[in-house]
């Protein structure tokens, strides 16, 4: 099942897609274009990925980690399907990062690898857009690169984790104003899913509602105000997000 | 006396009391008792962010590293981090010793509570933005490498100790001039001024809102000192913000520790649960 949540006629629903329409949980159907379109549901704490593309650390002429890279994103980050974020004036290069947002449905510690799909409730498209000028080699990706208002783009829906029989195996695809951009697999990522959800909860227990944005493969390009950009993943979704200009 | 704000155990809100910060104790339904005859828990919900390296002493340690790499230049912003959910507990709540770790850093942080949306805020007006004052003791598993973000070492579950109250904003002057102190099992280990920082309180607010709103519940730490107390399982830290309170933890080895943790404060759902707490399709 895909679920989204979406403003609608003055009103927060849930609700769950249905044959390209949108079924309120109060059992109405709506058209998509009808309504505004949220991150999919609450986020907690956000684990991000940095380097996790061998391809991508390449690029950014960097050994591929021998420990994963993680840092955290606040609240304030999130904005739904066909928002806005904000290039800011003085910025020369922002650019997307496509990733497979993870999202935690049971929580734990020390969860064991084997057991780490039975933690998941399922999964969504996160863009985590990065401001490049603003990079300082402290807590190196920096909240102010990876942390700012509206900057990190999430969903469509929540897909079920059982909706995707291999999530270690999609592709992911980056388009700006049409044109291909970026595009990867899954299977790509230097630490798996299940390698990701262990290796965090070693350290602390994990809850339904956090969600774990694994990494972006090679494609990093600028993007410029008034830029429509499309993060894609096979079977997960199609998020849309438009460059706006600041003030 | 001033106005405080403080959260017993298992309540989902704040209640309010009058408080007396230099005694630790409180007027409860017409008694005065102390403050630790409550069962508290944290008095926030909030995103708790943190900053490194806003002292000079921090600055100036680094002073040669700086112009070589990883780090090739001295910090322009304030060098920001988040202690998550999961690492907030209360007053008296242990604090986990994580396996094969001896000791921790327990530094004291004056947390300035949001109480309004801020978004841009000029540094004149910034204060007006803070519903008041509490006492975060920001334990890490100690680490001198500010290169890429410490998650492991800052983000564990009971290392970010809140409370025991929040005291109204008016009840303190002089945010950026307050006596910070730490004690381990009673003996002082640390005394420093919050006069010391690089950005003071106004300007952490008005340089982080400008790209980062801040939402009332929020935490904002008017940063750390260079030099805090190592502390191991057995101890009790107290950490004492002149005019704000006092928050007393003790240290537990973890597997003791998640026998006595009770969980964290209440947070909003993410979506559905059944009863269980198990996502439910």
């Amino acid at each position: 099942m895909r679920r989204a949540r979406v403003a609608y006629q003055g009103a927060i629903h849930n609700a769950v897609m249905e044959e390209g329409r949108l079924r309120l949980a109060d059992g109405r159907l709506v058209r998509e274009e009808e309504v505004v379109w949220l991150p999919p549901f609450t986020p907690g704490t956000a684990f991000a990925l940095g380097l996790n593309y061998a391809d991508h650390a390449g690029e950014l002429a960097f050994e591929p980690p021998k420990e994963p890279l993680v840092f955290l994103k606040g609240p304030n980050t999130w904005v739904g399907h066909r928002g806005q974020t904000v290039k800011p004036r003085d910025v020369t290069f922002m650019h997307y990062e496509c990733e497979l947002a993870v999202v935690i449905g049971r929580g734990g510690k020390r969860i064991a690898r084997e057991r780490a799909y039975d933690h998941i409730a399922g999964y969504t498209v996160a863009n985590d857009y990065a401001f490049r000028d603003y990079l300082e080699n402290f807590y190196r990706p920096n909240l102010r690169v990876k942390n700012r208002d509206a900057s990190t783009p999430i969903g469509p829906c929540l897909v079920d984790r059982d909706d995707i029989p291999d999530a270690m195996n999609l592709n992911l695809r980056t388009y700006v104003n049409g044109e291909l951009r970026q595009e990867g697999c899954t299977r790509d990522m230097i630490f798996d899913i299940p390698f990701l959800v262990s290796h965090i909860s070693q350290w602390l227990t994990l809850r339904p509602g956090d969600v774990i944005l694994t990494g972006t493969p090679r494609g990093a390009t600028p993007v410029e105000v008034g830029d429509e950009v499309v993060t894609e993943i096979e079977g997960v979704g199609r998020l849309v997000n438009f460059v706006a200009a600041d003030g | 006396m001033t106005q405080a704000w403080l959260r017993r155990h298992g309540c989902v809100w704040n209640e309010e009391v009058e408080a007396f910060p230099d005694t630790m104790d409180l007027v409860w339904q017409g008694r005065r008792i102390q403050a630790s005859e409550l069962p508290l828990t944290a008095p926030v919900t909030g995103t708790v962010y943190g900053v490194a390296l806003n002292d000079p002493e921090s600055l100036a340690r680094l002073d040669r590293a700086f112009n070589r790499p990883p780090y090739n230049r001295p910090p322009e912003a304030p060098v920001l981090y988040i202690k998550p959910a999961n690492a907030v507990i209360g007053p008296g709540a242990a604090i986990p010793v994580p396996d094969g770790v001896e000791w921790l850093s327990a530094a004291p942080a004056l947390g300035a509570v949001l109480g309004r949306t801020a978004a841009r805020v000029d540094e004149r007006e910034a204060l007006s933005y803070v519903l008041g004052y509490t006492v975060v003791m920001d334990v890490s598993i100690p680490r001198q490498d500010w290169y890429r973000p410490a998650v492991a070492e800052q983000a564990r579950d009971g290392f970010c100790p809140i409370g025991p109250w929040i005291v109204e904003r008016a009840a303190v002057a002089h945010p950026n001039c307050l006596r910070v102190e730490v004690y381990v099992d009673g003996k002082r280990c640390l005394s420093y001024s919050t006069a010391s920082a690089v950005r003071t309180l106004p300007r952490l607010l008005c340089d982080v809102t400008s790209f980062m709103t801040l939402y009332p519940g929020d935490v904002l730490l008017a940063g750390v000192p260079a030099d805090a107390p190592l502390v191991r399982a057995g101890q009790r830290v107290c950490a004492v913000i002149e005019g704000v309170g006092a928050l007393e933890n003790p240290l537990v080895a973890e597997p003791q520790a998640e026998a006595l943790y009770s969980g964290p404060v209440a947070q909003p759902q993410a979506f559905d649960l059944r009863p269980d707490g198990k996502w439910s399709p």
